[in-house]
């Protein structure tokens, strides 16, 4: 069952019905998250490109130019919030939780030690994060491992470029080879529209429902094997003619 | 020791009920209960044993701010979030909100042009401020000595009223400006809300007060200030002097040294 809302230049796509993730996100929480602050971003953003130098970049060129290396220039935040939010629900399922994928299981245990480590990290992230933000499970290409990090409102890391080392950004589609640094693979918004309705305080409940029985690992999964794409996560295993 | 409370949660200037219809017993209960009472638990439960226990909240917040050039030491997120928390609460009565008293009133007029012209930048300031965080508005002392953090309003435009938003747990004072009343725009950043509080809840009188106090303050420390500083250069002038004596063996250089004497009115 497919909610689409089209708007002039950047659309939302909710890929489940608002009710599918109770009893942990409640049916009124999505509405409002969804219908009202989301719409919000995507209204302000639309505003703001009719006049804006940016009208025609696509979403990711965007966040990456407007984030102006960490001097934010107005479109920034709506345009990652957007993403952002965007991404957050691709990352649930209803019915979620559990293992993940055999894949994606292996490279946890390589980077964390353990799934419950990783689940730990991933938890203690979320509530050491002060304020409104993000947490993310992301893949470092360079050092071609996972990590967790947290990020301040609408911090996005696809705008976390190295700055010595810029190359000039040109696409940063995920199907294009780009000088994207960390690729996201889970993200969970942190903001407390996200969850004060539902969980008032207690932000720890919040993030283990999220982790135990939301989170889409199918999702990450497919995020990985396009990630995969362009970095080598095992050893170079080149076939002998 | 975890047990110790070195901090201890202010009560409620009134009963939890108080403030309705407009804000429910259930949302004061949660927030001054549930909220504000996390802050003060983490709080205690990090500053045993540290340098940071026997402060007031306020010095602990100032000096925990480390100057904004840093990221903050950790006490000052829940230190600051306690104070802050506090003065929100101390910013309402039941049966608040109407017209300014007149002399709050004159510095409006003054600073805003009048009194919708201050509604107006409080609403702009709270409908543009991302993320969490608080709106306020302050009296601008001019700058504290130990303050060394960047003023968002900068100019040397002092002893006036501004309106200012601040991002998490800020509060203006670590940039050397006096609150005089606060919102929390943590849970609810809707415009109803920002107007209800305005129109409904806010206690002009206590915020008269406090500009009362706080121009008191400024008038006092710029005092002390101006003082010790003429005392000091007076000082300086005075040693330089007599280092330079023992070479000055004629007259005229002597004579010199009173007239200027004279003119630096000693």
């Amino acid at each position: 069952n497919l909610i689409v809302v089209r708007q002039d230049r950047f659309s939302m796509l909710l890929v489940f019905t608002t009710d599918a993730l109770e009893p942990y996100i409640s049916k009124r929480t999505v509405e409002l998250h969804w219908g009202k602050h989301q719409q919000d971003y995507v209204d302000s953003l639309n505003k703001q490109l009719a006049t804006s130098m940016f009208y025609g970049y696509t979403l990711e060129e965007l966040i990456k130019e407007a984030y102006n290396n960490g001097n934010p220039l107005p479109e920034y935040n709506n345009a990652a919030q957007v993403w952002n939010h965007h991404f957050f629900w691709e990352s649930m399922q209803p019915e979620g939780g559990g293992s993940p994928g055999r894949g994606v299981l292996q490279q946890i245990e390589k980077d964390f030690g353990s799934f419950t480590n990783f689940r730990e990290e991933f938890i203690r992230s979320a509530l050491s994060l002060l304020g409104s933000g993000w947490v993310w499970l992301v893949l470092k290409r360079k050092e071609r491992k996972f990590s967790v990090v947290h990020t301040q409102n609408a911090i996005s890391p696809l705008a976390l470029g190295d700055i010595n080392n810029s190359i000039p950004s040109i696409n940063l589609c995920d199907d294009i080879p780009c000088p994207l640094l960390l690729q996201p693979l889970i993200n969970l918004d942190l903001w407390e529209h996200a969850y004060y309705l539902d969980y008032k305080d207690d932000r720890r409940m919040y993030v283990t429902n999220f982790i135990d029985h939301l989170v889409s690992w199918d999702t990450v999964t497919l995020r990985m094997m396009r990630a995969e794409a362009f970095v080598n996560l095992g050893e170079p295993n080149i076939p002998v003619a | 020791d975890a047990s110790v409370s070195w901090i201890e949660q202010q009560p409620l200037p009134y009963p939890s009920d108080a403030l309705e219809p407009y804000i429910s017993k259930e949302t004061v209960e949660q927030h001054w209960g549930v909220h504000q009472n996390i802050h003060v638990e983490r709080l205690n439960g990090m500053i045993g044993g540290s340098e940071w226990e026997g402060m007031s909240l306020g010095q602990m917040m100032l000096s925990s701010f480390n100057e904004g050039r840093e990221a903050p030491h950790p006490p000052f997120f829940h230190a600051a979030q306690i104070w802050n928390h506090d003065f929100y609460w101390r910013s309402m009565q039941p049966g608040g909100g109407g017209k300014p008293p007149e002399r709050l009133l004159k510095f409006i007029n003054r600073d805003f042009g009048s009194y919708d012209g201050m509604i107006r930048q409080f609403m702009d300031a709270a409908s543009t401020q991302f993320g969490s965080g608080w709106v306020w508005l302050c009296y601008k002392t001019s700058k504290l000595p130990h303050v060394k953090s960047r003023s968002p309003i900068p100019s040397d435009n002092y002893g006036r009223l501004v309106i200012s938003k601040s991002p998490n747990a800020i509060n203006p004072l670590v940039w050397g400006h006096s609150p005089l009343l606060a919102i929390d725009l943590w849970e609810d950043r809707r415009s109803d809300y920002v107007s209800t509080f305005l129109e409904k809840l806010v206690s002009w009188e206590t915020v008269e007060s406090r500009l009362k106090k706080a121009v008191q303050r400024a008038v006092e420390r710029d005092e002390y200030v101006s003082t010790k500083h003429i005392r000091k250069q007076l000082l300086a002038r005075a040693k330089s002097r007599i280092r330079a004596m023992p070479q000055q063996v004629n007259g005229d250089a002597r004579e010199q040294t009173s007239g200027q004497e004279k003119s630096l009115g000693v």
